[in-house]
């Protein structure tokens, strides 16, 4: 999957992965795919909800080791 | 204006004298629908953290002027937040130190009353997840019963009170929250007693409860009787405490009764269920006073903050009690159940010993209300 951007919010606490995702998300055009690195567990279920509540569609998502990856397209 | 910190201990406090205090609850919709802060006179509002990060003009007209406002999230991070951005708007307002995972952890030691020869019985009240943890003191000893994982909480209590802890047990095998009765056994070199009946798959040594069993605490009359009452698990097991108080574990709560599910056999198990409350229990002193371990609404504590009932007004009161017909007892024990404990096989598993998951782990896994009951 082609991102138009990735953000490395790896370490951050929340609310840090959603602040900078939401911000990071500004930055690309509607239809394109952004990818976010987390490693805070709470980030899956925030980033979810988050992506839901914009509208947003969450493409994809996957665990590798403690890192978890969301591809997320701009509405 | 400025924003601080509110510790657990100070939550609790206002849930027990029944304060008022208002809640803006950062987290998830979902999250806050599955469990929050429970206080008779608390008022909510919901609003996720991520619909607030460009500014909190939104939600201005929906705060109370004239109340304590506490913002509350998951660990503590998201509620700093908004409480910052709350603050600058001239508002003055708390946000919850450690977040929920602090409230599910934090257990208030309230004394339920004295023993007969000496001695004293504490109730530890975990209002966060409505677990209920017990300690007996006589004569310089104490017994557990039903330790929760945070186990500082326990043995620097018995340290203050100047009391050497003897024994610890378990009513049951929990399937709700993860037991710290093996690891403060193995701190204090107390005596571990499980109900054998529930224990059949764990990897440690216990000693085992049997039927009729007494364990002394102290050299006073202080004895502990094993009632072998199962239900809610096959082993589950009763105790009566100096002839005054009817330790009931997850068979008999005050506005609930235990549900058959947890250990995946509610069919075989109502009827044992219904023999225990329905003739066992009757069998009992009504004079007894329940102390159950959980609690599942706010509404069932006492003024002081405990926990506790005469067995004969639960007779009176308690539904799960008054069911006349075997089919109805059935079908209420059986259909519609709540939905089952976070993480319950997990956490069944850690009891037995057979994983030991990380405490930032064992954190997660208990997140969420207990719901061991059926009403």
């Amino acid at each position: 999957m082609e991102a138009a951007k990735v953000l490395d919010a790896k370490g951050l606490a929340c609310p840090m992965p959603v602040v900078r995702t939401k911000k990071a998300i500004e930055e690309i055009n509607a239809g394109e795919i952004l990818e976010v690195h987390t490693t805070d567990k709470g980030s899956k279920s925030d980033l979810t909800a988050w992506a839901k509540s914009g509208g947003h569609e969450l493409v994809k998502e996957a665990e590798e080791g403690d890192v978890f990856k969301f591809w997320i397209k701009k509405a | 204006m400025s924003f601080t910190a509110m510790k657990s201990q100070e939550v609790a406090r206002k849930v027990i004298q029944k304060e008022e205090l208002f809640i803006l609850d950062v987290r998830n919709e979902s999250d806050f629908a599955d469990w929050k802060i429970e206080g008779e006179n608390f008022s909510y509002l919901n609003i996720p953290y991520f619909d607030l990060i460009d500014g909190v003009d939104s939600i201005l007209d929906k705060l109370p002027k004239d109340k304590d406002m506490l913002v509350v999230c998951a660990k503590e991070g998201s509620s700093v937040m908004v409480a910052e951005m709350l603050s600058e708007q001239g508002l003055h307002v708390f946000y919850l130190e450690g977040g929920m995972k602090a409230w599910s952890e934090h257990m208030e030691p309230i004394k339920v009353g004295d023993l007969t020869n000496g001695g004293e019985m504490y109730q530890f009240v975990r209002l966060g997840k409505g677990c209920l943890s017990y300690m007996v003191v006589s004569n310089g000893e104490a017994a557990i019963i039903d330790a929760t994982r945070m186990t500082g909480i326990f043995t620097h209590f018995a340290k203050e009170l100047g009391v050497t802890i003897k024994h610890v047990l378990d009513t049951h095998l929990h399937a709700d929250h993860i037991s710290g009765g093996r690891s403060i056994a193995k701190e204090t070199g107390a005596t571990y007693w499980l109900p054998p009946k529930d224990a059949g798959e764990v990897v440690f040594d216990y000693q085992a409860l049997e039927d009729g069993e007494e364990v002394k605490i102290g050299n006073t009359t202080i004895n502990i009787h094993a009632l072998y009452s199962p239900g809610h698990t096959i082993g589950s097991t009763s105790f009566v405490v100096d002839e005054k108080y009817l330790l009931t574990g997850d068979i008999l709560f005050i506005d609930s009764i235990g549900r058959p599910d947890l250990a995946g056999l509610a069919e075989d198990w109502v009827g044992d269920l219904r023999e225990t409350l329905y003739h066992r229990y009757r069998e009992l002193s009504n004079e007894l006073i329940v102390l159950p371990a959980h609690f599942m609404i706010i509404k069932e504590l006492n003024e002081d903050g405990t926990v506790a009932e005469k067995l004969g007004t639960l007779f009176a009161k308690n539904h799960g009690l008054n069911i006349e017909d075997e089919a109805e007892f059935r079908k209420l024990v059986t259909e519609n159940l709540p939905p089952q404990p976070n993480a319950y096989q997990e956490i069944r598993q850690t009891n037995m010993g057979k994983i030991t998951p990380d405490e930032e782990k064992q954190r997660e896994m208990e997140i969420g209300p207990n719901r061991c009951a059926v009403r």
